[in-house]
């Protein structure tokens, strides 16, 4: 496993914050998908291997939280907001531009690599809804000319 | 955001004043930590007496009782015993703790930090869900400087009490917001909640071990009840309903927003606070507190006796806006997170948004949950993509009357609510559908964005 200096570290920081090893698969699997993008078999042998758990167990866990992902997306991860009060903001619009605009299908990797937008359950602002997460970024009260100038934007960092 | 004057702000005091940051020093030119160095000079059991006397309840879906909550932690056990702030904030609707995280993390920390010591806890955490990704950095950053201050980690104020707080990242699940399913969590596993009895909590918790946990908002209390004492505590809010409540309120309304209030009215809320309905629009029903609970529509009427034993007979706008209040117009308060239908919404299309949900978050442990749950959301579905048959009313009623009490959590109820009380208040509009395969007079396209159920 070839992990960043700064991943390792975050590692060994987190495994003695918690009386039992077992706890830390979650913290790793962060720190690791942060890393390399995504969870893969290598990667989960390792965290057990490391946690002195079965793969197994690690297994079971990248499976079962929709946000770790054992196949790699495109570099940016947008997931825009599908539940009731976005959706009555009217979230379903705004996915269609993002869409649209990276002439990208749900769940995908846009064609140019670029993105991969998926729509994500309440992000717990609804009262600015519709909202999206792109990457660690919130952006609320969207339209779909907001939704435009975030994609001029994302696709102005990607030619920089 | 500006604070409304009818407002009644205790934990969203300084969050939102200019000037104010989350670093400690804002807080501490507030008083802050100024109640935890109270809370170390005392007796813990009195500590837990106060907040037992505060009456004040959880503020996290079910409303029990906080201090008999910890009155029934397992204290002779010998094992550690275990503190966890509920912060996976996952209920829709709902995005107080945000605020709280966001603009005050230290009120957050002192809370814990008290009901730690009252409850003999050495190691504490703060599961904050995933989606929060700023939110958990804020955490660590303010854990740090609250370390450098002596409030937390070795010997708290120089008291001799040692208190470590972790805090704890999720990935994406809404089951992990449930006590017992955050719990398997935390431990490294599958958020598969855990059969109650025998895993109470306060008895066989984390590692198996007594553990409280709590969300947020009700921690955040803590400093209150201290500063305030019990008393002064119960004189905001009704009786059995103390303190403020934290609403947030999402959907049709002119200003929506998050808005901490004492004794009111949901209509005050809903009409004064947020401004009614937008413009040439009217309510036709709200989720009271969040979308588990079972939806109340504008226009019936809510009778009933008092305790005095007087009647009270409320419209919509009337109901007192608190646990007990929304419990005898046949709902729950749950986690404040309020969501207003205007004359707009399909009413079947909101439900067939809200099963995609469910089937996306059940755990998939019980079979009734996991199956009914996806089965509901392919009949709403079908419902809103003009397939509907003409036996689809009955079917769901008689589904989720499978699902409601037979799993292992509350989230069958979460799951059977809003089908049973949506079709019993909307009768109509479902037979409608399932007469004509879909409502003839209904805008399909709109219909279909607001299912947004692929
Ligand atoms: C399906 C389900 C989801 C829940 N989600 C949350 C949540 O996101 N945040 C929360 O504080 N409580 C949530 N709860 C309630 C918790 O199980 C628990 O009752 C609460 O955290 C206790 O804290 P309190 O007593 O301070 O309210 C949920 C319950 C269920 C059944
Ligand atoms: S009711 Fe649903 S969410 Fe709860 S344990 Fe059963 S399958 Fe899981
Ligand atoms: S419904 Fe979108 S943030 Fe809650």
């Amino acid at each position: 496993m070839d992990l960043k200096p700064e991943t390792l570290a975050e590692i060994e920081a987190a495994i003695p914050k918690y009386p039992e090893a077992q706890s830390a698969v979650m913290p790793l699997l962060h720190a690791i998908q942060q890393d390399q993008g995504y969870i893969s078999n290598e990667a989960a042998e390792w965290v057990a291997e490391k946690l002195g758990i079965a793969p197994i167990n690690v297994l079971s866990v990248v499976t079962f939280y929709p946000f770790f992902r054992q196949h790699k997306i495109g570099k940016r991860h947008i997931r825009v907001c599908r539940t009731l009060s976005c959706a009555m903001a009217g979230g379903a619009k705004v996915c269609d531009k993002m869409l649209s605009e990276f002439e990208a299908e749900l769940n995908q990797v846009s064609p140019d690599g670029e993105v991969t937008v998926e729509f994500a359950e309440c992000l717990a602002s609804c009262g600015s809804a519709p909202v999206m997460l792109v990457d660690e970024d919130l952006h609320e009260n969207l339209t779909v000319e907001k939704a435009k100038e975030i994609c001029d934007k994302i696709k102005a960092e990607a030619k920089a | 955001m500006a604070i409304h004057p009818k407002e009644q702000r205790l934990v969203l005091k300084y969050a939102d004043e200019p000037g104010y940051t989350p670093h400690i020093d804002s807080y501490l030119e507030h008083g802050g930590y100024d109640m935890l160095k109270k809370a170390v000079t005392m007796e813990p059991q009195a500590i837990i007496d106060e907040v037992k006397a505060s009456t004040l309840r959880g503020r996290g879906g079910a409303g029990f009782p906080c201090g008999l909550k910890w009155s029934f932690v397992d204290r002779k056990s010998g094992k550690p015993i275990y503190l966890i702030c509920n912060c996976d904030e996952s209920e829709p609707g709902t995005f107080k703790d945000r605020q709280i995280v966001h603009k005050d993390p230290h009120q957050l920390i002192e809370g814990m930090m008290i009901s730690c010591f009252a409850n003999n806890v050495a190691k504490a955490f703060i599961y904050i869900r995933e989606e929060m990704p700023y939110g958990a950095k804020i955490l660590d950053q303010a854990i740090l400087e609250a370390k450098e201050k002596g409030f937390v980690g070795d010997n708290v104020c120089g008291s001799g009490y040692s208190c470590d707080i972790v805090v704890h990242r999720g990935a994406a699940a809404y089951i992990c917001g449930e006590e017992t399913g955050l719990i398997e969590s935390l431990e490294g596993k599958r958020a598969n909640p855990r059969i109650k009895p025998p895993y109470f909590p306060a008895v066989l918790g984390l590692y198996n071990c007594p553990t409280i946990v709590n969300n947020v908002e009700t921690l955040c209390n803590a400093v209150h009840i201290l500063d305030m004492g019990a008393e002064g505590f119960k004189k905001i809010g009704r009786p059995n309903n103390a303190g403020t409540r934290i609403w947030c309120v999402s959907g049709g309304v002119q200003r929506p927003g998050y808005y901490e209030v004492g004794e009111m009215t949901l209509g005050e809320l809903v009409y004064d606070i947020c401004g009614g309905p937008l413009p040439g629009r009217t309510i036709k029903a709200i989720i009271p507190g969040g979308s588990s609970m079972k939806i109340l529509k504008n226009g019936e009427r809510y009778k009933g006796k008092n305790p005095d034993g007087s009647e009270y007979d409320w419209g919509l706008e009337d109901i007192p806006l608190d646990y007990d209040g929304i419990a005898a117009a046949g709902s729950m308060s749950g986690s404040g997170g309020m969501m207003v239908l205007d004359d707009t919404v399909s009413i079947p299309a909101a439900l067939a948004n809200l099963m995609a949900f469910y089937s996306h978050e059940s755990c998939g442990q019980c079979t009734p949950c996991r199956e009914g749950s996806l089965w509901l959301k392919k009949i709403t579905s079908r419902m809103v993509h003009g397939e509907a048959r003409p036996e689809d009313v009955d079917l769901m009623l008689d589904v989720a009357g499978q699902i409601a009490g037979r799993t292992i959590c509350a989230f069958g109820f979460a799951v059977a609510w809003p089908v049973q009380s949506y079709i019993a208040k909307f009768e109509d509009e479902f037979r409608e559908y399932a007469a004509h395969l879909s409502d003839p007079k209904a805008d399909r396209q709109a219909i279909k964005e607001l299912a947004c159920n692929g």
